[in-house]
Parts: C-alpha cells; structure tokens; sequence
C-alpha cells in the first residue's frame, strides 16, 4: 500500500533515525546511553526543557482558562446566539494565525515603535518604563496566547454542549446555590475535558519554533530553538546530543498526546 | 442565566474581541505608514513590486497545491480501502495520521535534514521532498476529512454498484467516491494549503522559497513591508477558512490546525 510506504519513507524512518541516533555514540555509533547522560548534566540544555515546559505550562492554563471562560459566555452566557457562531470562526483562523505573520502582528502592536505602545504614551503610559519588553518570556507568552486561547475555545465547546440545561434545573429545584451547582456538578463533569484540552495547549506551545524564532531572533533559550540551532550548524559539537534532544521533545509530546487521550475518553462518559 | 452573568459573558467576549483584533488592526495601521506623516498603501506597492515577495509567494502556491495533489492520491484510496475492506487496519492508520501531532515540526524536519542527506537517499535539495513534508504536516487534517466525508456516503452500495457495471477500480475511485466526497476534501484542501502557506520551517531548513522564510527575512530588514506581508498573510488565512465555512455550513465544527 502506497499510504504505509510513504508514512514509513517520510515519517516513521525519519523520526526513527532520531531515536537510534540518540543512543549511538557519535564517533564510534556504538550503543549508548551516554548522550542522554551528558543532556542531563548539561545545565543550559536543561534550562531550555524548563523554560520550553514554563511557557507551555503558563500559556496552557492561561489560554485554558480564558479559552474556557470565552467559550461558555459565547454558548451558555445569555449572549445572542450570532455571537457564538463569530466566535468559532474567529477562533478558526485565530489558531490557524500562527508562525512568522502572529509574531510580526505582535511587534507591530507591541514592539518599542508599536501601535498600542504609541497609544499608550500619549496617554502616558510607557510600558517600557514598566519592566514590560516584548522580546522576552513573558512577551513571547502573550503571542502564545493568540493561537492557545481559540483552540480551547474550538475543542472545549462541544464539552459545554453537552452539559444538559436539567442538571442546572435539578440543582436550582434541590436549592442549589450558582456556587454548589459549580462545585459538584458542573465542574466535576467539565473537568477531565478542562484538563485533558490543557494538556493539548501544552503540547501545542511546547513543540512550537516559528513564531519564538521570528519574534525573538532565536535569543531565547526554548528546546526547539536549540534543536533549529543545531540543525543550522552543529552548536551542540555533538551530534548524538543533539538526537537526544530531539527525542526528549518526542517523548514529551507522546506523554501530552497520551494524556489528552485518556482524558477525553473519560470525559465521553457523561457527555454524549 | 442571572443578571451579572450576562454582564460578564459581555465583559470576556470583549476582552477575546480586543485580544483577537488589536494585534491585527495595528498591523493594519503599522503597514499605512510607509509615507512619513501620511497614511498611504506605499508599503503595499513595494511589497508587491519585489521580485522576493513574488517568488516566495508563488512558489508558497505551487507547493500548497503540490501538497493538496498528493494527498488527495495517497490518502483517498486508503482511506477508502480501509473502510471497504480492511477495518482491522483502522486503528494502526489513524495512529500513523496522528503521528505528526506527537513528532513536533523542528524534530521532524530534523529527522528529514538528517536522513535524506547522505547515501542512500541523497534528495535533501529536491523539492519533492519538501512536498513530502508538506503532505506530512496535513496529514492529520486531510486524511480526518477525507474519512469523515467518506463516513458520509455508503462507500459499499457505491462500489458494488459501480462493479455491476463493469467499473475498473481507478473508474471507482476517481469518478465515484471522489466526486462524491469532493466538498470534504476540498475543506482537507484549503486547510492545507492554509497551513502550507503559513509554514516556515520545513522551507527554511530544506532551504527552498518560500512565503514565510522570506516574511521572516522582510522583518529583520525593513519596517513596514512586513506589516503589509502579515495583512496579505492574515487575509489568506481568512480566506481559507471562510471558503471551508462556506462548504462545511450546518455540519462539524470549525478546523483546528497550526504550524507554530
């Protein structure tokens, strides 16, 4: 069949050359978990995990719960319903917005020569006097923000769907107070969904380079940027380590990618 | 829905509304500044007129149809044969579809650099490769709406009737259940190409034109072509998407994709 040949050539061989690579000494390409030994004791590459898994961290529950928030107004919030169909379609191209033009928009909006930066001191307010720079972690994380937020929206809204209008009914006849039907009802039924969603917004930010590259130029210390040095020219001296980087990413990602799995399936329990 | 809640549904949706369109109107602004003290489209002029621009452009199109054309030859007859006569090859298919979520980009272009550039498979320089890549990173997106336009119709009715009478499987193929999944995949198509047109690293690593590798190149050189380059950037994005609403109205839910 030409779709497994293909799938073989083009993904799965490619990628498992990252895996064998990265158990093979560089030199001698004799097994080895000596690569992974050095990754671990290598402080900046270390660093970059935890800046990678930081923003992902921060952008998947700040995007999570703003998607969250935006997502019920729009369906359950008593707004009229045009506005739910405008926000799913923005939402589609918000998180389809990504890469080099997302970044470019936020220099535009935000950069020290900025739309909104130029507004604001008129009034001002220059918030470059405030500690605030753009090119930066927390800069880089409000741009995440732009494609994590519309895709909690699009996944979690089908979860707020089916959240039945009886159980807020059945609540408010038992005396239920906003904050009880919240606490033991709705929350409990939302959650796995909430999280298992997170967790696909963690993955979404931990695997992406464009738009840190083109924001920042490269300065900033993520796994993927690392990983695009290397491909550039060996930064690392050390090809091995370089695979072994890859493939923390991979597993990463597979855990996220797992994650979200199990999570959505209990979640499919009560909302069908 | 009390009171305050409607208050605050207005409030969040405003908050999405800014958040969603400051960065774009001030993209929009940023690109009518070209002239000093004067809104003008000068920026627009100098962006279309510049042969980079043209080229990354245009060859951005050729690979998204390029991409668009190979998916639609690999992933249809699979999708098709794995409905008609191998379910039990469904899970390890949809498992490979799903694989360029779990490999992010920067890795997989890794793998591909290194692979393809040495013996036995030296086409590192070749754009087939690129478009490989290309129909890789849609994999996801075309193959799910190819199955769920396939869910649609009755694969089985369509196929024994054609066979009755006297259809090849090419004729089956391409002049029965093609047609008839022609709005799904044209959806698969525009998201496609949507990505493909916003895609920076496979052409910035397999080193070929491209739209986002030279819009990546405009922002370090100059200040408001870019600004135009993002406005024509966003419009497209738009515009696919608006084309895959117009198709798939009053059914499924909105495309969810990226290349981050």
């Amino acid at each position: 069949m030409p779709f497994f040949l293909f799938a073989f050539m083009f993904l799965i061989y490619p990628s498992s050359t990252i895996a064998v690579g990265s158990f093979q000494d560089t030199n001698t390409h004799v097994f080895t978990f000596q690569n992974f030994v050095h990754l671990l004791r290598d402080p900046n590459l270390i660093g970059a995990y935890w800046i990678s898994i930081k923003i992902s961290l921060i952008t998947s529950l700040g995007g999570g719960i703003f998607g969250f928030l935006l997502a019920y107004s729009a369906i359950r919030g008593g707004l009229p319903p045009f506005m739910r169909s405008s926000l799913m379609t923005f939402c589609g191209v918000a998180s389809n917005f990504a890469g080099v033009p997302l970044a470019f928009a936020f220099i535009a909006l935000l950069s020290p020569a900025g739309v909104l930066t130029g507004w604001l001191k008129a009034m001002g307010y220059n918030p470059y006097f405030h500690g605030f720079q753009l090119y930066t972690f927390w800069g880089l994380s409000l741009v995440y923000m732009y494609f994590q937020f519309p895709l909690m929206v699009l996944v979690i809204a089908p979860a707020i769907d089916g959240l039945r209008r009886e159980w807020l009914e059945a609540a408010e006849n038992l005396g239920a107070s906003s904050f009880q039907y919240w606490r033991y009802v709705a929350f409990p039924i939302l959650l796995p969904s909430i999280l298992g969603t997170m967790i696909l917004l963690f993955g979404n930010s931990f695997g992406a380079f464009a738009t840190a590259q083109a924001l920042t130029g490269g300065q900033i210390n993520l796994v993927s940027i690392v990983i695009g040095d290397q491909l550039r020219g060996d930064v690392l001296g050390d090809a091995g380590l370089g695979y072994a980087l890859a493939l923390g990413m991979v597993v990463v990602m597979a855990i996220a990618i797992t994650g979200y799995t199990v999570l959505q399936r209990q979640s499919e329990r009560w909302l069908r | 829905m009390k009171r305050s809640g409607v208050v605050w549904s207005w409030f969040w949706m405003i908050l999405g509304i800014l958040y969603f369109f400051l960065p774009l109107v001030a993209t929009f602004l940023f690109s009518l500044r070209a002239k000093l003290g004067i809104l003008s489209f000068l920026a627009y002029q100098q962006l279309f007129t510049d042969d980079d621009f043209i080229k990354g452009f245009s060859f951005s199109v050729l690979w998204g149809v390029l991409t668009i054309i190979v998916g639609i030859l690999i992933f249809v007859p699979t999708a098709y044969w794995v409905r008609l006569r191998l379910p039990q090859f469904r899970t390890a298919v949809e498992f490979i579809t799903l694989l360029p979520f779990v490999v992010p980009a920067i890795v997989f272009v890794f793998g591909l650099v290194r692979t393809f550039s040495h013996p036995p498979f030296l086409i590192v320089d070749s754009p087939a490769l690129l478009v490989a890549g290309y129909t890789v990173l849609s994999m996801p997106y075309m193959y799910r709406a190819i199955d769920t336009g396939l869910r649609a119709i009755d694969v089985r009715t369509l196929t024994e009737a054609a066979q009755s009478l006297g259809a090849d499987w090419a004729t089956i193929l391409f002049r029965i259940i093609l047609p008839n999944i022609r709005v799904a995949i044209l959806s698969g198509a525009f998201l496609s190409f949507a990505i493909v047109m916003g895609e920076y690293i496979l052409a910035q690593y397999l080193a070929k034109p491209a739209f986002a590798p030279f819009l990546a190149f405009l922002i370090q050189q100059k200040a408001y072509e870019p600004a135009a380059a993002t406005v024509v950037s966003f419009a497209l994005t738009w515009a696919c998407m608006g084309i895959i609403n117009l198709f798939g109205r009053g059914r499924g839910q909105a495309p969810i994709a990226g290349g981050h």
